[in-house]
């Protein structure tokens, strides 16, 4: 499993033997997996990629010859441009919100007593362990034109509210479904933070602001690189949400790949969308996780 | 590990903290109880409330697709579980434990799939098992149907990731001369595992096991692709009627899913408290 500290009683042959058989016994470890993923996962990851490049028939049937880009080329519809911003836009905004929301969240909770910051930590772990599908599902309940908020809002002499089926409805959702994932990361990169350091640059004649901005924040890093990533992926390539509460002129990415399957039925163009959205999203986390790396 | 407030007066930030805590956690909760209570609602309309009845659960039990759709869920997402820990716990340990050549590409198999968007792993899977079950009819004249078997499979593939991350965290913060010492003592590999790793790693496997089965249960838009007629998840089922429009009966639903994650909180606190009690070994062995 790992060298033997004692290095003198041990030949440098013996030694590599020992290696070699724990290099073996970490590939028949590793076996199972690596089948099970690459069957179900490398492969069908092909196939889309081959797919990408395959032709539609006038049917609807995709055709495995004709190889070409067309589907590729279809990405610069100026339609396909303004799905992609609404839904870049609408991460991003998801993402942002979150994170604004839950640093000082996570802030305060980190800083409580053991016994209040675990009460406190339970009340988060619950919505974040509740099905996703029901939560989002509370807000179509929630927002409907005469639904409890409206009623509310009505009996107060106000206008019902019109929310349901907006993009603002949408960013609600987003926000509601994804803020466990920003909190929980960013909880545990501030409990596990040497608060002494934060005395030490006070002790220093710091103020508050400038020991945040020095200490804190840059320590807290890998929660907000987390956390980020953990909403940012999700909600750019979200459908469940969009579909229970966005409209018909709400289209985003996630949506418009299913109905390249399901209802318009071009699988080499659903395909490519795929492939490429999935491509950003890979460089976008390799990106930041770079230049978050850097500064850690 | 915390600054001490209790001594100090209140700031002004330490007030703006608090009320911004509060209000996260009313958002957090306000939506789920009016699903809640509403779920209890005696009329046709959601919105409305009139008097309280239990008349939607009882349409609920008696509802024979509800009922189809839970036992489906229920075997899928023990089967996916049971699966992925194994694979998933093994994953972490090649991973944490060994070096071998090819392991960076294996690193890298193991995490795409949490990376990947739900919806591409969904067209990934369809497209494979309408291709492989072509090829399966052409060679042995076998063309299995899409159902249990398929979704079981899916969501296993996406499981195993989840599941090798958390354990391969436990396994990062265990010290490794424990295992060493154990080695030291005559014990085996297997012995080292069973005796020794393994009672140390639980917690994570435990907490992995349960990501997978909230996964599992949880799933939507995977399962909806490679679903078969017939033989569908309770929340794709639920999705379906969503899609339709709001009813009282999935405010009941949606109330029994969210009790079913409620018990599921409770059984994650328990395997908590084992690990708090269970001796730390950096507490054990406080760095220089």
């Amino acid at each position: 499993m790992t060298a033997p500290t004692d290095r003198q009683a041990v030949t440098p042959e013996l030694e590599a033997a020992a290696e070699r058989a724990a290099s073996r016994r970490g590939v028949l470890i590793a076996l199972p997996s690596w089948a099970y993923l690459s069957l179900f996962f490398a492969i069908p990851l092909v196939i889309v990629l081959v797919y990408s490049f395959a032709t539609r028939s006038s049917t609807g049937l995709t055709q495995l010859r004709d190889w070409n880009l067309d589907s590729y080329a279809r990405l610069w519809d100026p339609l396909v441009g303004e799905i992609a911003l609404r839904s870049l836009l609408l991460a991003i905004a998801t993402t942002a919100i979150c994170l604004a929301v839950s640093y000082p969240f996570a802030y305060y909770i980190a800083t409580r007593g053991p016994t209040a910051r675990n009460i406190l930590l339970v009340l988060v772990m619950i919505p974040f362990w509740s099905n996703f599908l029901v939560r989002t599902y509370a807000w179509r309940v929630l927002l409907g034109t005469d639904g409890p908020l409206s009623q509310l809002t009505q009996a107060l002499g106000g206008e019902p509210i019109r929310l349901l089926f907006t993009n603002t409805a949408v960013l609600i959702g987003l926000v509601y479904g994804y803020l466990p994932f920003m909190v929980l990361p960013l909880y545990a990169a501030l409990e596990r933070m040497d608060w002494r350091l934060v005395e030490a640059a006070r002790d220093l004649y710091a103020d508050g602001w400038t020991a945040f901005r020095k200490v804190t924040w840059p320590l807290s890093r890998p929660g907000v690189i987390a956390g980020s990533i953990l909403v940012f992926i999700p909600t750019l390539g979200a459908y469940v949400t969009p579909a229970i509460l966005g409209g018909a002129r709400t289209t985003l990415l996630g949506d418009y790949i299913v109905s390249q399957f399901l209802a318009a039925r071009n699988q080499p163009f659903g395909s490519a969308l795929s492939i490429a959205v999935m491509s950003v999203m890979l460089a976008a986390t390799i990106l930041y996780f770079r230049s978050g790396a850097r500064n850690l | 590990m915390s600054i001490s407030t209790g001594v100090r007066p209140k700031s002004p930030t330490e007030r703006l903290l608090a009320a911004n805590s509060w209000l996260v956690y009313a958002f957090f909760y306000a939506p789920i109880l009016v699903l809640i209570v509403f779920s209890f609602n005696d009329n046709n309309n959601v919105g409305i409330w009139t008097e309280p009845s239990l008349r939607w659960y009882r349409a609920m039990v008696e509802n024979d697709d509800v009922l189809r759709a839970i036992r489906t869920s229920l075997i899928v997402a023990a089967v996916s579980t049971v699966i992925s820990t194994v694979l998933g716990t093994m994953a972490a340990l090649a991973l944490e434990r060994f070096r071998f050549r090819g392991q960076r590409v294996y690193d890298g198999l193991v995490y795409l799939p949490i990376i990947i968007p739900d919806v591409t792993m969904a067209v990934m899977l369809l497209l494979f098992f309408a291709q492989s079950f072509r090829i399966l009819d052409g060679l042995i004249g076998w063309s299995p149907n899409f159902g249990i078997g398929t979704i079981s499979l899916s969501h296993i593939a996406f499981n195993i990731s989840f599941v090798a991350v958390v354990v391969r965290a436990r396994l990062g913060q265990l010290d490794p001369r424990l295992e060493e010492a154990a080695a030291d003592l005559y014990a085996n590999q297997w012995q080292t595992f069973r005796r020794v790793t393994l009672p140390l790693i639980l917690p994570g496997v435990l907490g992995g096991a349960l990501l997978a089965l909230t996964l599992s249960l949880d799933d939507v838009v995977v399962t909806s692709f490679v679903a078969g007629p017939g033989s569908t998840t309770l929340p794709v089922y639920v999705f379906g009627l969503v899609r339709r429009g709001v009813t009282p009966l999935i405010n009941a639903v949606s109330t029994a899913m969210l009790v079913a994650s409620m018990i599921l909180v409770g059984i994650s606190l328990v395997f908590q408290r084992g690990t708090a009690s269970s001796p730390r070994v950096a507490e054990a062995h406080p760095p220089e």
